[in-house]
């Protein structure tokens, strides 16, 4: 099989291409035997990567949505396993099989030039989500200083102190990801299990405030003074299904969407995918549920509701740590992602300045409240914008080959542009944007629709495509390596 | 001494959640398990990065 930078050069697309490969260019092989990791290090790696600064705000909005308790518990569970499903039935297997990581793999199909604005996407919304987490930060930076904070309604600044907040803190996060990404990398695997701890604590000492002193009583004050299934002024309210299915796609641009293949290809076996559910129950189960606490003692208080003083409600000084921690630790990996993929398009800028570009978009991104308030529908968006990307990997996989079809088409034919992944994107995020205007569907659950969309328009198109070229020969497999 | 090291990593994560417990039975107050907190987080971040980076370390060499 040709490799991926020998057909860029030959297709006359070195501009883009070429920059990208060159970025990635030491991860372009599939893993190899004696690199494969056990299962301990997946569980590691998950419970530390979901229990994130995030946390402090998604636990929150729900109770603003006025999800009912039950609907919230048994949404939870549902929507958290079906997530884990995910990742061990859709995305562990192809990584296990093919090694490689998403771009390499995405590439083969997609063609270099796609994949090259897929990636400007997704570092797009790298900054968006990274921004939300400085945005976290900063509401435990001003604690000491008596900064207003953002209410959940607030979608601008609302005050010189937060813009002031905000810059010091994106410009030390930034600095930091200058200094070292390695470091911090570290420090974030340190600091996770003490997180987790802080979130259980916070929920348990905070708890008394609302009446609760038994786990007896935890029902009744759940009912009637956490989850009241009364939202706010202005928030949809949440049912079962909406707790499901944002449960289940708030990390859908990694398990649907494939983004994982970077980390589970290092799998031995694919079983390994399930070591997601330490992730998705400890950090979105366990931390959602405790930062509902908190924020409902918030409220009850008339106290502010923003991460950094629940956390300060639940465990003092050493909650503002967790949340500054929690937001510092996400924020600087997601700027290296996001600065990896923005790489491409400021070729001759050192790796310093792309890293500090991408920090100030990030950080102007991180000075609108609307970043954290608005953060369940962002995350639902992130998740849709990539997920049809995941359905064709999926598709060109497992299905192509079953009708017959080569999988691989773009780099077999050394396309720039595999159009049949481009159309299964674009048509696929059109009709769910029509669903949304004409229907009103709401956008936690366009994910669902979308997938069996993006995967039927991939598989028709790729069907024209080949027959019209004549090739309708048996596909080769793409899987080298089967454990 | 990585094992005194990974005791006081383990009574740091202890004074971080135990106190939050004896605060929901009633038998400690808030004050003081906020302050326990902050010492117990101050004890994980000294040693778990000593033991931590040294079991990398070990796997690395492996």
């Amino acid at each position: 099989m040709a490799q991926p930078h020998t057909t860029t050069q030959r297709l006359g697309d070195r501009s883009l291409a070429a920059r990208l490969d060159a970025i990635n260019e030491f991860d372009r092989e599939p893993v190899s035997e004696d690199r494969l990791q056990g299962p301990g290090d997946f569980i590691g790696l998950y419970a530390g990567e979901h229990v994130a600064g995030t946390e402090f705000v998604i636990g929150p909005l729900f109770v603003a949505h006025g999800v009912a308790a039950a609907d919230l518990l048994m949404g939870l569970l549902v929507g958290n396993l079906l997530a884990v499903l995910s990742w061990a039935f859709l995305c562990a297997p192809i990584a296990v099989r093919t090694r490689l990581n998403q771009y390499w793999h995405l590439r083969k199909i997609a063609g270099p030039t796609l994949l090259f604005v897929y990636n400007i996407v997704n570092a797009l919304m790298f900054c968006f989500l990274a921004g939300s987490m400085i945005s976290v930060a900063a509401t435990a930076v001003g604690i000491p200083f008596d900064m207003p904070m953002p209410g959940l309604d607030d979608l601008y600044p609302n005050s010189v102190a937060w813009v002031v907040t905000v810059l010091l803190v994106g410009g030390v996060v930034t600095l930091l990801a200058i200094l070292g990404f390695e470091r911090i990398a570290h420090f974030s695997k340190v600091a996770s299990p003490w997180l987790l701890l802080v979130f259980v604590a916070c929920a348990f000492a905070a708890l008394p405030m609302l009446g609760v002193t038994s786990l007896g009583d935890f029902w009744a004050a759940a009912n009637e003074r956490i989850w009241t299934g009364v939202p706010i002024e202005g928030r949809v309210r949440f049912t079962f299904w909406h707790v499901l299915f944002f449960a289940w796609f708030a990390n859908m641009a990694m398990h649907i969407g494939m983004a994982d293949l970077t980390i589970l290809r290092y799998a031995r076996k694919w079983q390994y995918g399930f070591a997601s559910a330490f992730g998705m129950y400890l950090g979105h189960y366990v931390a959602w549920v405790a930062s509902g606490i908190l924020v409902a003692v918030a409220i009850q208080e008339a106290g502010d509701v923003a991460p950094g003083p629940i956390a300060y409600l639940g465990a003092g000084v050493a909650g503002l740590l967790a949340v500054l921690i929690a937001g510092w630790t996400t924020a600087n990996p997601t700027i290296y992602r996001a600065g990896l993929a923005m790489q491409t398009i400021t070729p001759n800028w050192k790796r310093w300045k792309v890293t500090l570009a991408v920090g100030g978009v990030t950080t102007i991104a991180a000075l609108f409240p609307a970043l954290i308030m608005r953060l369940l529908d962002f995350v639902a968006l992130y998740g849709l914008i990539l997920m049809p990307m995941g359905a064709v990997i999926f598709a060109d996989f497992w299905i192509l080959p079953k009708l017959g079809l080569r999988s691989n088409y773009a780099e077999w034919k050394k396309l720039v542009v595999s159009w049949p992944a481009a159309a299964a994107w674009l048509v696929t995020l059109g009709a769910c944007w029509l669903l949304n205007a004409t229907l009103g569907w709401q956008i936690f659950f366009l994910g669902l629709p979308g997938w069996f969309i993006a995967t039927g328009i991939f598989v028709g198109l790729s069907l024209m495509q080949q027959r019209s070229a004549g090739q309708t020969r048996v596909a080769e497999s793409p899987t080298p390596t089967v454990p | 001494m990585k094992v005194l090291w990974k005791v006081l990593s383990i009574a740091g994560l202890a004074l971080t959640v135990v106190p939050s417990l004896l605060v929901f039975a009633g038998s400690l107050p808030w004050r003081t398990h906020a302050t326990l907190m902050l010492i117990g987080a101050a004890a994980w971040f000294a040693t778990a990065p000593l033991w931590m980076q040294s079991s990398r370390a070990k796997r690395k060499s492996a």
